[in-house]
């Protein structure tokens, strides 16, 4: 009985020590919430990359977090409604899926900051919803260095490319991966395949196993969500190389995963919210690329690469990051560099 | 004593879906306690985020109205015998149809643009469902399979139609144009940019159900359409027309999931977003029918439930830390428990009064 009166006791000290030490803030720590697009957590790339940044301003900065995951496309707007309503300061859409809903939403909520990954604005909207942040990112920036690393890689000459959805986002990686392989060797061939869906690993394997087998090609960089995945394995079965994308992907095949184009969504939601929460914030785009560290290679444990292709394209990286090259963004200009 | 035997029969009737939801709501507090989460809290939340303020409820209509229509969309097949899958799809092309009509004619008055968007949205979901109707009456092609495969066609058609023909110019997004002023349902509360999202369309949808109901009920065509549903054999000896009544029943299910779609597009995106997946509306209609044991007003009830439970699920997630897919367990439980109703009915004294009743009546006799 003494000693149960002891922890409690001890117990009541430590609270309100600890309730002394959290009133000492005058201000409230800022809320930040984010919704996810229908894929949701748990696709070890673009959406978890935000839940690490969700996670670092939460641990870094001390701000209170939630998100919130969206069942179909009808959810985005209700979701960020929900946030704006129970008091976030900031919250973020994930993906340009949600580029209307957040433009809706941040209309209605003029006291809110809105964030969204992979989306820009036109000045005119922007007047519209000074709140809102537009991050975009310079996937051919980073998709330029792998592209260096298949040339330098490839003993066919012929490397290959598969695309998700025949948009404009995965075009930047189209185009700086051939600008990569052409500034390279000029005479490369590079085949280049649009699967049309970013969710069909099987669509993803079978287009890479025409593109190993009938076409010689003997590295394949995919941008294409899960079909990649099919790319990634197809490369396992026929012992070639397959480049990675958004994340870290070298754990799905260690031996055929040469490297990875890494996109860090996870660095736009943490440096956005901290670019939303200064006052005089103004609707604007940001474009984070090599200089920013926001795109590039994956760490070198995971590089299967030589070591003096490596060399060749982190040297390439600081001529990017130091504004010396600028990597085309459209395919049509980086076609421009091929010469047969 | 008929009188009273039917008063009985309804009660048991509502019984089985009661229970079953309320069985569902205890499997899903399980599987919460599974991950840490408090199911009271979790619960609370539900009930807070789908009614707790006027916003709230004004959004869980939104979640509620095209179930309704996606409801009534399988029950009409259903009643023929038919399994529609393709409510999905309908939904699609009825998004596609509405949106385009919307945007496309302008300077209309509004007495005439908002029904021809709604109309035309509806023609297009008959249409797409009177492909895998005709091909059923005609040729006796399951529509299962058919109508499963015109989802595809109706999901992968719309990506090509936003991201080219109608996609907007002035926009990087694959979105269509704003349909004009002039085709958008009316919200009740502010403009078309109020945070109240609710509009005319859930009157629409619940008139919808009316109409159904009567149809099915009231009139010699439903009569022929349950004929065909209960035993098409007998209706062909009867002399009633099964292909036209299969086509026609088609034709009408996929009109309202065109209806779905159309007041989506007209009450609450106003353009065509692009779909990277099934949104899911056609397919949570097949539960809601189901729930509902295809009576056009028990899917008003049985949309109401679906729709506050997905709704629900997102405000769990965000007011209690609920995962969302314990709402999606719910769900499932629940309809696994009306689907097999025989287990609910095993709980209940149903069985053994209805056995009394029975040997009741061979007494009198």
């Amino acid at each position: 009985m003494k000693s149960l009166n002891r922890v409690l006791v001890i117990l009541l000290a430590v609270g309100m020590l600890v309730g002394c030490a959290f009133s000492g803030f005058a201000a409230p720590a800022p809320k930040v919430g984010i919704v996810f697009d229908i894929g949701g957590l748990g696709d070890q790339s673009f959406n978890d990359s935000a839940y690490v940044g969700l996670q670092r301003l939460a641990n870094e900065l001390g701000h209170g977090t939630r998100y919130v995951e969206s069942n179909t496309p009808s959810d985005y707007e209700p979701n960020l409604a929900s946030l704006a309503r129970e008091g976030y300061d900031v919250v973020w859409g994930i993906g340009f899926l949600m580029a209307d809903a957040v433009q809706k939403v941040a209309k209605q909520f003029p006291n809110t900051k809105f964030g969204i990954i992979d989306h820009g604005y036109s000045e005119e909207e922007y007047r519209a919803i000074p709140n809102v942040l537009g991050i975009l990112y310079k996937e051919h920036e980073g998709s330029f260095l792998v592209g260096v690393l298949a040339a330098l890689t490839t003993q066919t000459n012929t490397v290959g490319f598969v695309g998700g959805m025949d948009i404009p986002v995965i075009h930047r990686f189209e185009a700086g991966y051939k600008a990569g392989v052409w500034k390279t060797n000029p005479k490369m061939n590079v085949i280049v395949n649009y699967s049309g869906v970013f969710d069909d690993p099987g669509k993803g394997k079978s287009v890479a196993d025409s593109m190993f087998r009938g076409r010689k090609a003997d590295v394949v960089f995919h941008a294409a969500g899960s079909t990649g995945i099919g790319v990634i394995r197809a490369a396992e079965d026929h012992g070639k190389w397959a480049i990675g994308v958004d994340s870290d992907q070298n754990h799905l095949a260690p031996n055929n995963v040469l490297n990875s184009m890494i996109k860090r969504v996870d660095v736009g939601v943490f440096e956005g919210t901290k670019m939303l929460l200064k006052p005089g914030f103004t609707g604007r785009t940001v474009v984070l690329g090599l200089r920013e560290n926001a795109v590039g290679l994956a760490p070198e444990k995971s590089n299967r690469a030589s070591a003096s292709a490596t060399a060749k394209a982190l040297e390439w990286a600081k001529i990017i990051a130091r504004g010396e090259y600028v990597v085309p963004e459209f395919p049509a200009d980086a076609d421009k560099l091929y010469k047969k | 004593m008929s009188m009273n035997s039917k008063s009985k029969a309804w009660w048991r009737e509502l019984l089985v879906p009661v229970v079953a939801v309320l069985v569902g709501l205890a499997i899903g507090a399980v599987f919460m306690l599974f991950t840490g989460a408090n199911p009271l809290d979790a619960y609370r939340a539900l009930l807070s985020g789908c009614f707790g303020s006027p916003v709230n409820l004004s959004e869980t209509i939104v979640y509620v109205t095209p179930l309704i229509c996606t409801g009534l969309s399988i029950a009409v097949a259903f009643r023929a015998g038919l399994f529609n899958i393709g409510a999905e799809g309908q939904m699609i092309v009825g998004m596609l149809a509405s949106a385009i009509v919307g945007y496309a004619l302008t300077g209309l008055p509004r007495i005439i643009h908002l029904p021809l968007t709604i109309l035309s949205g509806m023609v297009a979901g008959g249409l797409w469902a009177a492909v895998p109707g005709y091909l059923k009456a005609r040729f006796g092609v399951h529509e299962v399979v058919n109508s499963i495969m015109m989802n595809y066609i109706a999901l992968y058609f719309s990506h090509y139609l936003v991201n080219g023909p109608i996609k907007d110019p002035n926009l990087a997004s694959p979105y269509s144009p704003e349909i004009a002023d002039a085709a958008k349902l009316w919200r009740f509360v502010g403009g078309h940019g109020s945070e109240f999202r609710v509009n005319s369309g859930i009157i629409i949808a619940i008139v919808a159900a009316i109409l159904i109901y009567r149809l099915l009920y009231k009139t010699t065509k439903g009569y022929e359409i349950r004929a065909v549903g209960l035993n098409p054999e007998a209706a062909r000896y009867a002399g009633i027309d099964v292909s036209t009544a299969m086509a026609r029943s088609m034709l009408i299910a996929g009109s309202m999931a065109g209806l779905a779609g159309a007041i989506q597009v007209c009450g609450i995106q106003y353009k065509f977003l692009d779909l990277f997946a099934f949104e899911g509306f056609g397919f949570d209609g097949i539960a809601v029918a189901l729930l509902a044991k295809g009576n056009p007003y028990g899917i008003l009830a049985a949309a109401s439930l679906f729709g506050v439970l997905n709704r629900g699920s997102q405000m769990m997630q965000l007011l209690a830390r609920v995962p969302k897919e314990t709402a999606g367990i719910i769900q499932a439980s629940v309809v696994f428990l009306v689907a097999a109703e025989g287990i609910v009915e095993g709980w209940l004294p149903i069985r053994r009064m209805a056995k009394l009743d029975v040997a009741g009546k061979e007494e009198t006799r």
